[in-house]
């Protein structure tokens, strides 16, 4: 096994896929020729060329519909959304159509499209470059929401969401790329939950870049003789509950912590799973998420609004 | 003919073993026709559910466009989509079925009038949200820029202004790809004058963007099939979007809702003094001699299969809400 950072993971798993299937093909805004405002995607089009590779106007109406459309027509996409927050201008290739397409043509076909999209605060960007958009689509049956906190599941969950048949959206937390990891060429398994950190007294939930702030909060909480069992949920549709149920029924407390809004967010949808399925198991539960309001730009600011290791220590600490 | 300010151009008369095949095109027509009367019928008696859009008056732009079309090529398109979905050989019965809600409907009944989708019929999908068509089939091109074939979008004059339309031409065009895009400018989008919210002439907008553009009309077969034969063609041949602009009117309300009180005075009649059938009857008679007769018998067997249509979807089972969903594709 090798380390790598993160964004080398998803250049690697892009490499690879395009490598592995001709019918694979990646565009976006800047991915080509720049290598992506991210420099996530460099050298990719010098390798597979520009037929598979390649830049597109700053159009993701078009974007996204070409992605659906090319999808229809045999191709395997995979789509560039330089900013989540550019996602609300691509919902109808992909809710409307994409996602509905395998149950409305009575299963003659799937739309197999990769969606990938920088997400999540702490960057300084301001509310409209640093949201988690994973609410405005966790609602939608028929899309796979992936998203990774490690180098080794960004490239793993990568070639698999590139391998599903179905449509994925696939979520970059802006500050993981530069995490560096252990990772092999395994391809992972969308929709499985990993216990990171095992332990007896309470269950951390989390995923992408909170999920660091909880091992964190874990190691803290250690010292203080609180044995902290951390699950990252690595895919948020379809979403694990039978890990969580299983930690659960150990531990009896449950702690979910979400960047994203509070009112209707995933975390929430974690505590109806425990309440309708586990409920005799619990003594006690609660959710971390930001609050309902837009994200502030000035650092102490958004310092504050998202939930980090101090805050999720302090929410145990409470049970 | 309502005035129009774009120019129109006309196919030339064309050969008269072309008769069997014109024949064949109205036939489509009536097919078409008859198949939306019967839906409205349905309608009515509540067996079509939640609201339809009939293509009636429309019937000459899917016939002509799809005849012109190979098996490699692909079709997306919209709401008002029986006549699309007939024109590429969709099962009259399998569509009436889907429309009706039947387990034996082309979607097993999951779709609906708005949503056909008929992957075997080169139908990609029919799409709901207007100017949807236009982004399926700009991707779809994206696919068959590789592997072959041209992907036409049927989309209406109310498309013209979505989003949908601008960058998806934009796109189309700096990559090249072999698509189609067929506006059916039936004069209204839903309730409104097209003039009254389109800024400019619409085929101003993709000559601007360098895609090869064509006002015709829409109502006459023989122009409808000779201009979808050169642009397609031209598409196949790797030259790159191309946008037809097919002038042509709605005989019924945009769905079920509306009684089209925002017409103007006449102009029903006036369009329906050039009604697709009609023009193709005497075009027939005109260039190729088929009698009235001729054309009464396609008329009687059209009756006798819609007939048989109706009746087999009205016959046909619902589908079991008790049957297993898979909400992905394993």
């Amino acid at each position: 096994m090798t380390e790598i950072d993160f964004r080398t993971a998803i250049c690697q798993a892009l490499d690879e896929e395009l490598a592995h299937d001709e019918a694979v093909v990646f565009f976006g805004e800047d991915v080509a020729v720049a290598g992506g405002v991210f420099a996530t995607t460099g050298g990719l089009v010098e390798k597979h060329g520009s037929d598979r590779v390649f830049d597109t106007p700053i159009s993701e109406l078009a974007l996204a519909g070409a992605a659906y459309g090319s999808a229809i027509g045999g191709l395997r996409p995979v789509i560039e959304i330089m900013f989540g927050d550019f996602l609300p201008l691509t919902m109808d290739s992909l809710v409307n159509q994409a996602a509905k397409y395998w149950y409305l043509s009575n299963e003659q076909a799937s739309i197999p499209l990769v969606v990938r999209s920088a997400i999540g605060g702490g960057g300084r960007f301001g509310a409209i470059h640093s949201q988690v958009p994973i609410s405005w689509f966790h609602g939608v049956p028929g899309l796979k929401i992936v998203c990774p906190a490690t180098p080794a599941d960004a490239k793993g969950l990568l070639k698999a969401a590139i391998r599903d048949d179905n449509p994925v959206l696939f979520f970059e937390h802006k500050r993981l790329y530069a995490l560096s990891g252990e990772v092999n060429g395994d391809v992972g398994m969308i929709g499985e939950a990993a216990v990171v950190r095992e332990g007896a007294d309470v269950t951390l939930v989390s995923a992408m870049r909170t999920l660091h702030e909880c091992v964190a909060a874990a190691e803290t909480l250690a010292g203080e003789g609180i044995d902290c069992e951390v699950i990252d949920l690595r895919t948020l549709r379809p979403l694990d509950g039978a890990t969580i149920l299983r930690s659960v029924a150990k531990t009896n407390r449950l702690v979910v912590v979400e960047e994203g809004p509070r009112t209707g967010g995933w975390a929430g949808e974690v505590l109806a799973i425990v309440a309708e399925e586990g409920l005799g198991d619990i003594d006690a539960i609660l959710r971390l998420t930001t609050p309902d309001h837009p994200i502030p730009y000035s650092p102490p600011l958004e310092d504050a609004f998202i939930p980090g290791a101090e805050a999720i220590a302090e929410a145990v600490r409470t049970l | 003919m309502t005035e129009q300010k774009t120019t129109v151009s006309r196919a030339a008369p064309r050969a008269p073993e072309e008769a069997s095949h014109y024949v064949e095109l109205y036939r489509r027509m009536r097919l078409i026709r008859r198949f939306e009367d019967e839906v409205q019928s349905l309608f009515q008696q509540g067996l079509v559910h939640g609201t339809t859009h009939l293509c009636s008056g429309q019937e000459a732009g899917p016939v002509g466009v799809c005849d012109a079309l190979g098996e490699e090529d692909r079709v997306a398109g919209t709401y008002r989509g029986h006549g699309h979905a007939l024109a590429l050989g969709v099962e009259p019965e399998g569509l009436m079925a889907e429309l009706l809600g039947r387990a034996t409907g082309v979607c097993a009944g999951r779709a609906g009038s708005m949503n056909v989708i008929d992957r075997e019929h080169r139908l990609v999908g029919c799409y709901g949200i207007v100017g949807g068509s236009i982004a399926a089939a700009t991707g779809v091109g994206l696919a068959l820029k590789r592997r072959g074939g041209v992907a036409v979008a049927f989309f209406g004059d109310g498309a013209a202004n979505q989003g949908y339309f601008h960058e998806c031409l934009n796109f189309a065009k700096v990559h090249e790809l072999p698509v189609v895009y067929v506006c059916e400018n039936n004069r209204y989008g839903e309730f409104t004058p097209f003039e009254q919210v389109t800024a400019g002439e619409i085929a101003d907008r993709p000559r601007t963007l360098g895609l090869p553009t064509v006002t015709i009309d829409g109502n006459d077969v023989w122009t409808v099939r000779a201009t979808a034969a050169e642009v397609v063609e031209r598409a196949r041949a790797g030259g790159g979007p191309q946008f037809v602009e097919s002038l042509t009117y709605r005989y019924v309300g945009h769905s079920r809702s509306d009684p089209g009180k925002y017409r103007k005075p006449g102009e029903l009649d006036e369009w329906k003094a050039r009604d697709p059938l009609l023009f193709a009857r005497a075009g027939l008679a005109e260039r190729y001699g088929t009698t009235a007769e001729a054309l009464d018998a396609v008329d009687a067997e059209v009756e006798d299969e819609l007939g048989a249509v109706v009746e087999a979807a009205k016959a046909a089972p619902f589908p079991d809400p008790s049957e297993p969903v898979r909400e992905f594709k394993p």
